[in-house]
């Protein structure tokens, strides 16, 4: 099970480089170096990173907690994975940052069940780390800096990758998102201010530490700045995990990857946006087409209404099933596209479920739920005339 | 259930919450934990569990269903999840889907009859560069073949012994 | 609307997940912001509001209307439902207003093109699930969902609609059945239940498309530590969930010449059964009513006041029992405190939660059941009926009642003491299937002899209603002094109210009367109560009860007390599972006010207030119970005994 990898700038990132730097600095400090790195939150959502732990810095609670999500669910997105396995360490760190920068004591790293068959290297790695006081009481030598982390396990909830409702599933509840505001940076575990990053996000931070901030900005676009990693998958010649600026191209993308002659490229998952051959010039950047790193491509035999159907198949399940339009509306979709498939559509009532589509988008509670539809839509819009007219066939099942 | 095993089934439960706490968070761990250690989380377990952490049975049973990785009803030794999302549905899972309920002689959802295996669908494990892919309790195969599988059945048959059948213990929940 | 709301979200002692929680928000980062008003433009219109009042309410204050469902008064926000999203400047998606504080200056709209387009299509969402025809359901005329499909259009199925039922309808309970069929999955059912009640059997299960409301492993009602309060049904905004209706039975029994039908009526329900007819909360139709159900067909309408009275006499005679014994003789077999036992939702939830406190139960039935009990011997004796003959019915605010009805142990007169138990809801039902405008009817008086009540009976209905009663009775009892030379009016104003657990404490003089005639056998004079302060607690809602027998478990003030009442039903049996729908604080304040106005009349008219000084009660002990309170036949007929069945769910 190895995974193909490009060079990826954390193989030359030196141990403890990030935090040494950060304890030379005071807390605020170690905020301002990475709201000026600029970075956006690499899990998908893209908030800024550094305005989140300034959030987290200045609200007030007893105790704060750092979270760093790696209930990495959506699909064609691995990332993570590679990440824990290769440089937990740098993971680690990042996290150590977050908790001297907002004050944090406590850290867990949310870990999808899925990946249990990680889980003891993760707890070598912590344990080495309090061996040589990295993790523990004043860390370092800085006096009151107290933090360490703990593993806490997911078990089989894709939602529970959204911050609120992974920290419900921390507090013994279903993983289903809370209303917001207030949020998570104010009110998020235990009713503590909570900061909630992404694995790529804290191995970031602690390299823009290392290496200041002007190096990270000096990658990608003004908007989206520094290096991003990517998980390619589909039908590519060399699927893996791919570090790229952010602002690359769909198509240098796929020239990387080798994945000539695709027909089309899902960014961001099944929550993300289905990009036909003809829009391969776009940027993926948070201003164009926006990612957490998952890359799925489809060659030119592809049937994209079974892509819909996989995609809607999964949402019906994932979905927590707390709010109507995501809970039935999802439902409602799929059968549509079974409609499609066996030939049993109008175009008028595809047109109304691309509106529910909409609806689902603005009205749903969570993320999921908003972006649930995209792919959907997506599909609709550029493949519509391979969708309509089908005729009715048996679908083996 | 005979009451010698239902004591100790409460006695570890017990010494479960001990160690976890009482407190809501914990739940979901000793939740785990029990799932590991019984396959499945008995309608025993589950009221004991609230009582030990002053919540309503309905609410266990309101978390165990929410959980893919929870259950109520026994789950096999080995719990085979296969991923049936888009990548590794590209790259060929129904394949490898038939051959597993041809090989177990079971369809999806379901537990073979001696309690070995249990089938699944996995919704995206991580593995999508290396499709198609499954879990097999916390071990991921990748690139799974109809041909592969058979390998992996029998490396499980092997790896649970020479009893063909349950201990009584395991047969409690 | 600056006012806070009367949920558990508002002192934070709730028990939902955060996701279903109004959450409070940081101001104190510029403490200058607690408390500060911050402005909000809803509809062009602008107004300023406490920071964190949510635009729901800020619209509300406005005249804006804004539709909810998984919304209610009584319960945390869940804002699941989305029927009321709103389209906030600077937001990409659509808010929830019932979910959303307002801490910062916004501005609203809240009918815009995407925002009706999503409440539409959520309407057509729903009923693509909700399996069911308006016309045959009960809550027909008066459901949520149906009064939105026609404030928003709905014509036609725009996302189809389920062509058979997919669920099979719950009806294992003599109290609660849900049909799962027209459930929108709103979840105030489940708040419900784990947060204003404590009893936590119904939560949401599963995952996606298979979320559904459930109880442990979907076990029927029946079979589950339900303690059939009702208090679901008021707050479903659908038929998902309904008292199992006996009308039918009572229709048939009124048809059959052979039946000689009795109606005993609760207070609770005349202060409610005009919302039913559109009339507005807290007015009273005692009197109308009993026209109503004599021309309905029943033989005789009597007033479970009378038995109420009993009640006090039985269970006030009690207390002093269980005093004098733990007081005087040391002897702890029946403990103090005493608990009330006239609500059956919370008979049953302490027999479920606390069966090792039954002792502290009273032993007296509830007014319900010693009326029927009394119905089926003396009754029946001095009519010369044959008891046989009798169909004995009881109109309840209350879902329990059903099931108390219905309990193997209540059969003490030989014959099951009370065949059906009605809600005000069916009730209702019935005054409507026989074509008569209620309001209308002209007044008449109950049926001897049970006519008689006192003002101590009708305040029954409200939460502290039987303490005072029974303070109002001892406290004469015991000091051979008017309780008005206590308290104004005989007001015990101590023990009303709202609060979800009161605490008061009394203090006998040191000269006390001598000992009545009527309990002259039971104890041999007060001079062991000089002195002493009696104290005394009130919970309503189970929830409070919880929080009071909890703080009895640790030794707290409750466990000091001597008497307590307990009450299943938020604001008590006025706000029971079988009052008309909706329920809200301000309803159940305003039949409060109709209950204790009825008790203030009865004082104005110079009829008794008091239950001791009910003549008709009197006469029973005189004829009927001649060995007194607590005596043997009493305690053959008025009194009953518990089954701990603890909360392991079989």
């Amino acid at each position: 099970m190895t995974t193909i990898m490009n060079d990826i700038t954390f193989s030359t990132a030196e141990a403890g480089a990030g935090l040494k730097a950060a304890l030379e600095k005071g807390r605020a400090d170690v905020i301002g170096v990475v709201r000026e790195s600029a970075m956006r939150g690499r899990g998908g959502a893209g908030f800024p990173t550094g305005v989140k732990w300034n959030l987290a810095a200045g609200a007030q609670g007893d105790k704060k907690y750092v979270v760093c999500n790696a209930d990495e669910g959506e699909p064609g997105t691995f990332k993570d994975r590679a990440i824990l396995s290769e440089w937990a360490d740098l993971v680690l760190e990042g996290m150590t940052i977050a908790g001297y920068a907002v004050g944090a004591a406590e850290g867990i790293v949310y870990l999808r069940g899925e990946y249990t068959y990680l889980v003891r290297q993760l707890e070598d790695a912590l344990e080495k780390r309090r061996e040589a006081g990295l993790l523990g009481e004043n860390i370092q030598g800085k006096d009151g800096f107290n933090f360490d982390i703990h593993l806490h396990m997911g078990c089989g909830a894709y939602i529970c990758g959204e911050e609120t409702a992974l920290i419900e599933a921390l507090e013994g509840q279903r993983g289903e998102p809370r209303n917001r505001p207030p949020f998570p940076v104010n009110t998020g575990l235990n009713g503590c201010p909570t900061i909630v990053n992404n694995v790529e996000t804290f191995a970031w931070a602690s390299m823009i530490l290392a290496k200041g901030p002007e190096w990270f900005k000096g990658i990608g676009t003004e908007k989206s700045s520094g290096p991003k990693l990517f998980s390619v998958s589909g039908d590519v010649d060399k699927p893996g995990v791919y570090e790229f600026p952010m602002g690359i191209t769909v198509a240098e993308l796929l020239k990387n990857v080798g994945g000539g002659g695709a027909k089309a490229v899902q960014i961001g998952g099944a929550s993300g946006n289905c990009i036909p051959a003809c829009e391969f010039s776009r940027a993926i950047a948070f201003e164009d087409v926006s990612t957490g790193g998952s890359i799925i491509v489809f060659g030119p035999e592809r049937d994209m209404l079974k892509v819909a159907e996989n995609f809607l198949e999964f949402f019906e399940d994932e979905s927590c099933g707390q709010c109507t339009p995501c809970r039935i509306g999802n439902t409602r979709l799929l059968e549509g596209i079974r409609m499609l498939q066996t030939g049993h559509c109008s175009m008028k009532y595809l047109q109304e479920l691309c509106k529910l589509g909409e609806t689902m988008q603005l009205a749903s509670k969570c993320g999921l739920g908003q972006s649930s539809p995209n792919a959907f839509l997506s599909i609709v819009k550029h493949f519509r005339n391979e969708l309509m007219g089908r005729a009715c066939v048996m679908v083996c099942k | 259930m005979l009451m010698t095993q239902q004591d100790k089934l409460m006695g570890e439960l017990k010494a479960l919450v001990e160690q976890h706490g009482t407190h809501r968070n914990a739940l979901i761990p000793i939740l785990q934990d029990v799932q590991k250690r019984y396959h499945a989380i008995s309608d025993f377990a589950m009221q004991t569990i609230a009582d030990l952490l002053g919540i309503h049975p309905v609410e266990v049973y309101s978390v165990v269903t929410f959980y893919a990785f929870l259950n109520e009803k026994y789950h096999g030794k080995f719990i085979i999840r296969l991923c049936r999302t888009i990548s590794c549905e590209m790259a060929g899972k129904a394949a490898v889907a038939r051959q597993l309920e041809n090989d177990l002689d079971i369809k999806f959802g379901e537990t073979t009859s001696d309690g070995r295996f249990t089938l699944e669908w996995a919704n995206c494990i991580g593995m999508c560069d290396q499709g198609p892919a499954m879990l097999v309790n916390d071990q991921v195969f990748t690139k799974v073949t109809p041909e592969k599988v058979h390998d992996i059945l029998e490396a499980c048959e092997k790896a649970f012994g020479p009893h063909t059948m349950q201990t009584e213990e395991e047969h409690v929940l | 609307m600056t006012e806070k709301k009367n949920n558990p979200c508002a002192d934070g002692t709730c028990r939902v997940p955060t996701s279903q929680r109004l959450q409070t928000f940081d101001t104190s980062a510029d403490s200058g912001d607690i408390g500060a008003l911050v402005s909000a433009t809803i509809d062009e219109q602008e107004i300023k509001v406490p920071m964190g009042t949510t635009i729901l309410d800020a619209a509300k204050s406005l005249g804006i209307r804004i539709p909810t469902l998984c919304n209610h008064d009584d319960l945390c926000i869940a804002g699941v439902c989305r029927i009321c999203v709103v389209e906030v400047e600077g937001q990409r998606t659509l808010q929830a207003s019932c979910a959303y504080p307002i801490t910062q200056p916004i501005v609203v709209h809240t009918h815009t093109r995407k925002v009706r387009q999503a409440r539409r299509h959520i309407l057509d969402l729903m009923l693509s699930e909700h399996y069911g025809e308006c016309y045959a359901c009960f809550r027909n005329n008066n459901c949520e969902l149906q009064a939105l499909a026609k404030e928003y259009g709905v014509d036609f199925f725009r996302f189809g609609h389920p062509e058979k039922p997919r669920h099979t309808i719950d009806n294992s309970s003599y109290s609660v059945i849900r049909d799962m069929d027209k459930c929108i999955q709103c979840r105030r059912c489940v708040r419900t239940c784990i947060d204003l009640q404590e009893v936590g059997v119904l939560e949401a299960v599963g995952r996606g498309k298979d979320t559904a409301i459930a109880t442990y492993l979907d076990k029927p009602l029946g079979d589950v530590v339900c303690i059939n309060c009702g208090q679901c049904i008021n707050r479903c905004p659908t038929g998902a969930l309904r008292a199992n209706d006996s009308t039918d039975e009572v229709w048939a029994a009124i048809d059959d010449p052979t039946k000689h039908v009795i109606m005993q009526t609760a207070p609770s329900p005349r202060a409610g059964i005009g919302e039913e007819f559109g009339l507005e909360p807290g007015t009273p139709m005692t009197w109308q009513m009993n026209t109503a159900l004599r021309r309905c067909g029943f033989d005789m309408v009597f007033d479970t006041n009378f038995t109420a009275d009993l009640t006090i006499i039985e269970e006030g005679t009690e207390l002093l029992i269980r005093l004098y014994k733990n007081l005087v003789e040391g002897d702890g077999s029946m403990p103090v405190p005493q608990f009330t036992s006239c609500s059956p939702g919370w008979v049953k939830y302490i027999e479920h939660f606390y069966p090792e406190y039954l002792s502290h139960v009273s032993s007296a039935k509830s007014p319900q059941q010693m009326f029927g009990a009394l119905i089926k011997t003396w009754y029946a004796q001095i009519n010369n009926i044959d008891p046989a003959s009798i169909v004995s019915v009881a109109l309840m605010p209350c879902s329990a009642k059903k099931y108390e009805c219905n309990r193997p142990e209540m059969c003490d007169s030989g014959y099951k003491d009370i065949d059906y138990g009605l809600t005000t809801r069916e009730c209702a039902q019935m005054i409507r299937e026989a074509g008569i405008d209620l309001p209308e009817m002209p007044k008449s008086e109950f049926d001897e002899p049970f006519g008689t009540a006192t003002g101590s009976g009708i305040i029954f209905g409200a939460t502290g209603g039987v303490m005072e009663a029974a303070l109002r009775t001892v406290l004469e009892l015991v000091t051979g002094k008017k309780v008005e030379d206590f308290y104004e009016h005989a007001d015990i104003i101590p023990v009303r109210g709202f609060d979800g657990c009161k605490y008061a404490e009394i203090t006998f003089p040191d000269e006390l009367g001598p000992v009545p005639e009527l309990i002259a056998h039971l104890v041999p004079n007060w001079d062991w109560l000089k002195g002493v302060t009696v104290k005394v607690g009130v919970a309503h809602g189970t929830a409070n009860a919880k929080k009071v027998m909890d703080d009895i478990k640790a030794g707290g003030k409750f466990s000091q007390c001597h008497f307590i009442e307990f009450m299943a039903c938020p604001g008590g049996c006025l706000g029971g599972g079988g009052q008309p729908i909706p329920t809200t604080p301000e309803i159940r304040k305003a039949r409060a006010k109709a209950i204790y106005a009825e008790d203030k009349a009865y004082g104005e008219a110079g009829k008794a207030r008091k239950s001791h000084e009910n003549p008709a009660v009197l006469r029973v002990y005189g004829e009927f119970l001649k060995d007194g309170p607590c005596g043997h036949l009493s305690h053959k007929l008025l009194h009953t005994e518990y089954t701990p069945r603890g909360k392991y769910i079989g």
